[in-house]
């Protein structure tokens, strides 16, 4: 048998329009965006009938009627009086509040763990694995309702609790601690805050620019430390400190006062984290394995410390190939945020589901759903493919 | 909490891709398909809940039975689809179930934009509190401040919001979706107070660890009557449910029981002969056979049996009849002549 090895010429420019391949190409897109839209005019308009035939009312007006239900976790103002498009926005923030919570967190596990799996310590290496492979193991849900039901809700209530000084309560109401109330002075300490960062920034640049011109290096932290952390509170102090405690204190049934952090926040959050977390481990410690050995003995060779091998060599690297398998974790994290609806923590699907009970718009809260979690990961897609053009390699 | 989700999404596929509506014949359907489908709540004891063998029984389930004794005269061609509050309606609406018995309120926004159709009442009820025996309270006004346990996407979730807000007090609401989960939220002290239905706080304290460190208090916040619903646009299959519903009531008010039904076709008042096929024939108006009333009364019994069976002060609920009596004995249930 004989491989035929010469390519065929391509014919451009032919003879006829049905062949010229631009042409065809052009008909054939037409053609499809054409039978997209009427299939989409088609399904529309064929729902709409049939819901009218239903006697089902349809269209989004509903999300201007009063709700009539309360929710459990408001940080933007919302009370039963209010929309259910109001509600809707009170679940999207919600939902985004335990995404943002559980990303922060489930990346410091899976960092601490990750590296922790590429430890010369026996045991640190043991614990970090069995960590990883446990919670990537089991779903999620389970996860969530072991915090909810066989953690948080075995917790004593909060009737007769002995009281402490720190005015910090576990009960199975949740995590009460005293909430700081700022009187207007402290806005000094904000202030100061911001210039510490905003002065922090300037003095690295000038340290850089130095660097690059003279190769000294000068440390950072201890100068940063003192702008950021101790110009506010020297501000605090010197304003008279504008603030005061407000403890919880027993009611009849429950704590009050201070700040509560709910069960279902915290079992929602300490699942997703946990459980992501583990993937995210197993990512860190692809990338930095990726990074070859190489690498590491070229920078020691350099005179690089072992810090400065890592910061500087290695982790720049691994980045490169951390970061595009960390985005589809922070996009399943965001979705498994739904599954808040098993213990009532009032994220989007949760309050969607209330709002679709009452109103009976399913379709239309469907759709709502549908464009919410695409908006959100779509948003973090396009946020981490930045970050990731910018982590790339420079070739030069 | 998956399943409702599919719910949702399959009615949209439903209601994108069906044709026409051809819903004006669900008793032909039923018919030839040889099973009545009747949406039951999951489980709420002495309304709708499985037994040691798996059978479905309850108050409910027993409407189920009744409406499918009256067509094939026969009370086991019952298909049963267990429902969440959230999946009920979806259910009805995509032609997944005929009929819906899972005590639900009659309201108006129900009656009119979700399509469907109140037959009737079945169990007239309101919203109560349960709270544990050692908080001292005595009354609902005293609640401000509590944690309270309610299932999401009911009317007594409504019904809450108004009662803290018009009364001027606060309170935590832990919303979650089945009641069961509810139900244990509630017993593993995460809320002070559960809220629902009498009747259903009365299952749900048999379902706690300790019923007896339980009490309901004495307010009713709300009118809760609950009935069966079936799809608008179906006027044959809307009178089915609603006269077998009747049917029952008239039973119960002229002494016919599931002892003496076969007795009482020869007896000489004309009201029990006109209920029991023996004059005319009202089935064949209702598209049904014309003992279709005997053929409801022996597989279920009156009303009163039905109650009495299931969540009377016989049974472990121990609900008295109250508002549930017939209107002759100073109740609300009335059934409608049939003539």
């Amino acid at each position: 048998m004989s491989v035929e090895t010469e390519t065929i010429p391509r014919r451009l420019g032919g003879s006829s329009i049905l062949t010229n391949p631009t042409i065809r190409g052009i008909v054939i897109q037409v053609g499809l965006i054409l039978s997209l839209v009427a299939f989409t005019w088609w399904i529309v308009t064929n729902t709409a009938r049939n819901l009218a035939e239903a006697n089902i009312a349809s269209g989004f007006g509903f999300l201007w009627s009063r709700a009539g239900f309360d929710i459990a976790i408001t940080p933007i103002a919302y009370t039963s009086n209010d929309t259910y498009g109001h509600a809707l926005v009170v679940g999207i923030v919600n939902t985004l509040i335990i995404s943002a919570a559980g990303i922060a967190f489930a990346t410091m596990l899976g960092f601490v763990v990750g590296i922790g799996r590429l430890s010369g310590n026996f045991l640190i290496r043991m614990l970090s694995t069995v960590y990883v492979e446990i919670f990537r193991n089991i779903p999620p849900l389970l996860v969530i309702l072991f915090w909810y039901f066989g953690v948080l809700s075995v917790l004593g209530a909060p009737r007769g609790l002995a009281e402490n000084v720190f005015g910090v309560y576990l009960t199975n109401r949740g995590l009460q601690v005293p909430a700081v109330i700022f009187s207007f002075l402290a806005w000094a300490s904000l202030a100061a805050f911001v210039v510490g960062i905003v002065a922090t920034i300037v003095i690295a640049r000038r340290n850089r620019a130095r660097q690059l011109a003279t190769g000294e290096r000068k440390p950072l932290l201890w100068t940063a430390v003192a702008l950021i952390v101790g110009l506010p509170i020297l501000a605090f102090l010197v304003t008279g400190l504008p603030a005061t405690l407000e403890f919880p204190t027993a009611n009849r049934f429950n704590l009050a006062g201070g700040i509560q952090i709910r069960p279902e926040f915290i079992s929602l959050w300490l699942a997703l984290s946990i459980y992501t977390g583990a993937f995210i481990a197993e990512i860190v410690r692809a990338g930095i394995m990726s990074v070859s050995k190489g690498q590491n003995e070229a920078a020691s060779a350099l005179g690089l410390t072992r810090g400065q091998a890592l910061r500087l060599v290695v982790v720049p690297q691994a980045f490169r190939v951390i970061i595009p398998p960390l985005t589809s974790q922070y996009l399943n994290l965001t979705k498994n945020s739904s599954l808040g609806l098993a213990v009532g923590y009032p994220e989007l699907v949760a309050v969607g589901s209330t709002v679709l009970n009452q109103s009976g718009q399913s379709i239309e809260v469907v759709c709502i759903w549908m464009l919410v979690y695409l908006t959100i990961s779509l948003s973090v897609s396009f946020f981490m493919n930045w970050f990731n053009a910018k982590m790339a390699l420079v070739e030069r | 909490m998956k399943s409702k989700l599919m719910t949702a999404l399959l009615g949209l596929a439903v209601a994108a891709l069906a044709g026409g509506a051809a819903s004006a014949q669900t008793l032909q359907t039923v018919k030839e398909r040889g099973m009545l489908r009747c949406g039951v709540n999951t489980g709420l004891p002495g309304f709708a809940s499985q037994n040691d063998q798996g059978q479905w029984q309850g108050l409910d389930v027993d409407y189920c039975k009744a409406v499918a004794a009256a067509i094939f005269g026969d009370p086991s061609k019952v298909q049963y689809s267990p429902l969440s509050a959230v999946q009920r309606f979806p259910a009805l609406q995509n032609n997944e179930i005929d009929m819906l018995a899972r005590n639900t309120t009659w309201t108006m926004d129900r009656d009119t934009t979700l399509g469907l159709k109140f037959a009737g009442v079945n169990y007239y009820d309101g919203q109560g509190f349960m709270v544990k025996k050692e908080l001292n309270v005595n009354s609902a006004l005293e609640l401000s401040g509590a944690t309270v346990c309610v299932q999401s996407g009911t009317t007594t979730e409504l019904n809450l919001a108004d009662y803290f807000r018009t009364n001027k007090m606060d309170y935590n609401p832990v919303v979650i979706e089945a009641q069961s989960d509810v139900n244990s939220a509630y017993d593993s002290g995460r809320c002070d107070v559960l809220t629902t239905d009498a009747s259903g706080l009365a299952a749900s304290r048999l379902e706690l660890s300790n019923p007896d460190d339980n009490v309901i208090l004495p307010e009713i916040i709300s009118k809760e009557p609950l009935g069966p619903a079936v799809r608008q646009g179906d006027d044959q299959w809307f009178n089915i449910v609603k006269w077998t519903h009747y049917a029952l009531l008239d039973a119960e008010e002229l002494g016919v029981t599931q002892a003496n039904v076969d007795e009482m076709k020869s007896s000489e008042n004309p009201e029990i002969r006109r209920l029991l096929g023996q004059d005319k024939d009202f089935g064949s108006a209702i598209g049904l056979p014309k003992d279709w009333a005997v053929n409801v009364i022996k597989a279920v019994g009156n009303y009163g049996e039905i109650f009495e069976r299931n969540i009377g002060v016989n049974t472990p609920l121990k609900i008295q009849r109250g508002q549930n009596a017939l209107w002759t004995k100073g109740g609300l249930q009335y059934g409608m002549p049939i003539r």
